[in-house]
């Protein structure tokens, strides 16, 4: 049989010569090995002080946009819905009332939008689906609860607040170079 | 015996018991420290600073902890096991001399507790009596665990002691002495043992291994074949005592080697540097301390390193391997004594 790498090893059970018999240059060996161990730089992270650097594109807890106006984008057009994968979100869609302009962006909004975190798998297809750039995964993470029913968000927690101060950052998943990717026409999912 | 000397004695004889305690609960947290080093990681720090408050923790939740007595156990013997583990592992420091002679207001006081004319044997004779707490406790737990690691326990002690006296016969024969403080006086300026006998001095170290049931001979524990052996069926301090009397028995073993055949509380070119002579034994038990914490880092090195030998290997090994080689070893050294005292 051909070997895929060359990295496997013979078995074989020769006899053993002298010096591999009396053990003692094999300890002094592995001795060798430990003690360079012993001074190597250590890999942990002392947790509650210091904490892993995330990935600057991690997929962490979903937001739902507001634009500079702080109206939402969500038209409730139920795209990412469809693109869910896990089928994680569900919405239902409301009507804009005359007077709620500076509320909604468009004339149809998602009076319910909830994300099952539970049912999430964190792929992000949601976030290419929606055309109003108006969902985006991002670098927070979702808390553990005790109960299944808390890990139902709603809009309570997805929309980001209006203040602009508090506005969550997604500038390093919304890059130019996405947004064409997004609105460009000659891709499938814009034709 | 006069009265101060019987104040001195009682003094540094607490002394040295709390020293052995500290060293041993302190090699609890260096054995872990040790441990996570080799193998990248960092070990207990969340206690104090540097997790130095470990052992503390450590000990303050072996006492909390439920004491549980098997119903079908011996309740006697098994309250024996571990006391007499204890006991022999704290005995055997009595003979040990930590340092040379001190000067207190004009008199001389020796820094050894006991200056037995016989003080190897003695440290045989309670190392050999230690493998008993072992061996009782395991066989009063009735637990088929605790019985298998006794059992390996004492074959294993039966097929090492002898290898480890025979490598001291050759000891003795070069220095003329069973009293440890002769030979330490003896290995005075770099004359070490070790470099008279190379060979005993390993034989000597693999069966101090195997003696304090440390890897790669820790097969009376044996953590993935037996449950822990002997100490299954042990909680609380019991336990702790099982495994505290471990590392006193480590301290104590690399105190013995240290004295047999690394020169003791002997310190090169001590004689030049000119010291007043107070000076010069603090210094030496100074060093004396260096030299043991050397060899019980050595154990945790051997241990973190070596994986454990298979029981029909380790007896291969003590009898086939060690005993003839200890035997050859007394025989090279009586021929060259023999013939370089004929001409």
């Amino acid at each position: 049989m051909q070997a895929l790498t060359n990295r496997s090893k013979v078995v074989s059970d020769k006899k053993m010569t002298f010096m591999e018999r009396i053990y003692i240059p094999a300890i002094l060996k592995g001795m060798s090995i430990t003690i360079r161990h012993f001074f190597r730089k250590k890999v942990s992270i002392n947790y509650p002080e210091q904490t892993r650097e995330f990935s600057k594109v991690y997929r962490g807890q979903h937001v739902l946009k507001r634009d500079d106006e702080g109206r939402e984008r969500c038209t409730a057009c139920g795209l990412c819905a469809v693109a869910c994968p896990a089928e994680a979100i569900t919405m239902i869609a409301g009507e804009r009332k005359p007077g709620e302009e500076n509320l909604y962006r468009e004339e149809k909004y998602a009076e319910v939008y909830t994300i099952n975190m539970l049912r999430c798998i964190f792929c992000g297809d949601c976030e290419d689906a929606c055309p109003k750039e108006a969902i985006f995964l991002t670098d927070r993470i979702v808390v553990s609860q005790y109960e299944r029913s808390s890990f139902i968000y709603g809009k309570d927690i997805l929309v980001e607040p209006l203040d602009q101060s508090l506005r969550i950052d997604i500038s390093a998943r919304q890059t130019e170079k996405v947004l064409n990717f997004k609105q460009d026409k000659r891709f499938a999912h814009n034709k | 015996m006069d009265l101060t000397l019987y104040i001195y004695k009682t003094i540094f004889l607490f002394i040295i018991l709390l020293v052995t305690l500290v060293v041993a609960m302190y090699s609890t947290y260096g054995e872990r420290k040790v441990a996570a080093f080799m193998q990248d990681r960092r070990g207990p720090n969340r206690a104090g600073p540097f997790g130095l408050l470990q052992p503390i923790a450590d000990g303050v939740k072996m006492f909390m902890k439920e004491e549980i007595i098997p119903l079908s156990a011996n309740k006697k013997l098994f309250i024996l096991g571990p006391s007499i583990a204890m006991t022999t592992a704290m005995l055997t420091g009595v003979v040990i001399p930590w340092g040379g002679i001190i000067t207190i207001a004009g008199r001389e006081f020796s820094m050894q507790i006991a200056d037995l004319n016989i003080g190897i044997l003695y440290v045989f004779a309670m190392v050999s009596i230690g493998v008993y707490g072992i061996m009782i406790g395991g066989w009063a737990s009735n637990n088929k665990y605790a019985l298998l690691g006794s059992i390996r326990a004492a074959s294993q002690m039966i097929s090492y002691e002898l290898a480890m006296g025979l490598s001291i016969v050759g000891l003795i024969l070069t220095t003329g002495s069973l009293s440890l403080n002769e030979i330490v006086a003896q290995q005075h300026g770099m004359h070490w043992n070790v470099f008279y006998q190379p060979l005993g001095f390993l034989i000597f170290l693999v069966c101090a291994f195997a003696e304090t049931n440390r890897a790669p001979f820790d097969l009376p524990e044996c953590e993935t074949e037996l449950i822990g052996g002997y100490h299954t069926e042990y909680s609380s301090m019991k336990l702790g005592f099982y495994l505290f009397a471990e590392y006193i028995n480590m301290f104590i073993s690399s105190a013995v080697i240290a004295t047999l055949y690394f020169g003791g509380y002997n310190m090169p070119f001590i004689d030049q540097i000119g010291l007043s002579p107070n000076m010069v034994t603090l210094l030496g038990t100074f060093f004396f301390f260096m030299k043991i914490f050397f060899f019980i880092f050595l154990f945790m090195w051997i241990r973190w390193t070596l994986p454990r030998f298979r029981y029909d290997q380790l007896m291969n090994l003590g009898w086939k391997k060690l005993m003839p080689l200890a035997i050859f070893n007394i025989m090279a050294t009586g021929a060259y004594y023999y013939f370089t005292e004929l001409t």
